[in-house]
């Protein structure tokens, strides 16, 4: 986003020297650099949701830009306004930590407080169906999640950094990841634990109740069977 | 056009960097039965792209996976697996496209994750890129201990992937013990309570079986 905010200072101030072909240039690369992440295609209803499994404190920073399909053109042309995207975030217990709308592109940020699967929803605010006209919108879409969320221009920008000392603070970045996803790993191995002693328990006693209603029925059975015959005089 | 270069450069520096970010992405979706799901990417000739996918959830722990060149060639494609790696050098500059099956699944759907990694990693800062002297022993220090890093980050998310495929089966076990238990508790009542009364009703005296008897 810092480019282009550069890209419009460079264009409105005119005293820069900068001569129409590298503007042009300028401008070819800015596109050039827009149109680099992965895509797929979604429905106007649709609600596309994807999971997220991180440990607590971990920054996710999601980016996306929509496309809409021209009928006369027969492309995709560049972003309509006025057409948005709907994002919705949960955390593990089903709580919404982010539900926001954006234009048609956008960036959200979240931070996880607690560990575990989060659901990142996409969906598409349109309510005019001639809109779509029966095609689809196309999503570009990169999500950035712990270290690699991490802008080191800006960093190094803002601790005045030398390169080697850049280079360091990239590997204790790692580290600290690392070492998020193993404590989350150990809490995780734990939930798993339980859950199987659960199991054991469980087929344990409901295989000593069913045994003994089992027998008690069994009993049961025989005695008012017997009771019965007896009444009736053919015992 | 000479008035005021580096400013210009830097910028012109930094809008290429944007240009050759790394494209990857590291996604995990539910993929609902007989749906397919497929992801698109723009991508360069000569450039080495890889795929991983995992299913983590679902039926049977599979998906069908197959991947397209921009001229409608399909490089690579593969059915009903768990978990599969795939590597290729495009030849080819345009969209490719990979897509997730399930179509052959008619009430499971499952969770695959998917790392789609494009090209190599650029360098954190501009202008480490572009060096023209060798890298220091610190400098190079770093590099390997950044590159053993990553593989470490990728076998944690190979295993935390495998654990919470477990712990789905788990889970899943655990609740259908206690439906299972409750349900042929329930049948038992039932089964041996009708057993009792059908064999009273077998030697309750009735109307006609009487009649019958007597003549």
């Amino acid at each position: 986003m810092a480019a282009e905010e550069d890209l419009r200072v460079v264009c409105t101030r005119p005293g820069t020297g900068l001569g129409k072909a590298m503007r042009a240039l300028l401008l070819l690369l800015w596109f050039a650099a827009r149109g680099s992440a992965l895509y797929f295609h979604i429905g106007e209803t649709e609600k596309k949701c994807f999971i997220e499994e991180i440990p607590d404190e971990t920054m996710v920073i999601g980016n996306y830009r929509t496309q809409l399909y021209d009928k006369q053109r027969e492309e995709y042309q560049p972003a309509t306004p006025g057409l948005g995207m709907f994002v919705e975030v949960k955390d593990p217990e089903d709580k919404v930590i982010l539900a926001r709308q954006y234009g048609s592109e956008g960036r959200f940020t979240f931070t996880s407080h607690t560990p575990g699967e989060h659901q990142i929803c996409l969906h598409s605010n349109s309510t005019k169906f001639s809109l779509f006209a029966g095609g689809m919108l196309r999503v570009h879409l990169d999500i950035q999640v712990g270290e690699h969320a991490n802008d080191y221009a800006e960093i190094a920008a803002k601790d005045k950094l030398s390169e080697l000392q850049l280079r360091v603070r990239q590997l204790v970045e790692q580290v600290e990841q690392i070492q998020k996803e193993q404590n989350y790993q150990r809490w995780r191995e734990e939930r798993f634990r339980q859950t199987s002693e659960s199991t054991n328990q469980r087929v344990l006693w409901w295989s000593i109740l069913q045994t003994l209603i089992l027998v008690a029925i069994g009993v049961w059975q025989m005695r008012h069977l017997k009771s019965f015959f007896e009444a009736k005089k053919l015992v | 056009m000479g008035r005021a270069p580096s400013p210009a450069a830097a910028l012109l520096l930094l809008l290429l960097l944007r240009a050759e970010r790394l494209r990857g992405a590291e996604l995990t979706f539910e993929l609902p039965d007989s749906a397919r799901q497929c992801f698109h990417e723009e991508v360069e000739q000569g450039v080495r792209l890889s795929l991983d996918y995992q299913v983590i959830t679902g039926g049977h722990y599979d998906v069908d996976c197959y991947m397209e060149d921009p001229l409608g060639n399909i490089i690579y494609r593969e059915t009903k697996k768990q978990y599969d790696s795939f590597t290729y050098r495009t030849e080819v500059k345009g969209v490719y496209q990979f897509c997730f099956s399930n179509e052959f699944s008619t009430f499971s759907h499952k969770t695959v994750y998917f790392d789609f990694q494009v090209g190599d990693e650029p360098p954190i800062l501009p202008d480490m890129g572009n060096k023209v002297t060798a890298l220091t022993q610190m400098e190079s220090a770093c590099v390997t201990i950044h590159e053993a890093l990553k593989t470490v980050i990728d076998s944690q998310t190979h295993y935390r992937l495998r654990e919470a495929q477990d712990r789905a089966r788990a889970e899943d076990l655990n609740s259908r013990v206690s439906y299972w238990s409750i349900g042929e508790t329930i049948a038992l009542f039932v089964v041996s309570f009708s057993q009792v009364l059908l064999l009273k009703s077998f030697f309750t005296e009735k109307r006609p079986a009487h009649r019958a008897v007597h003549s």
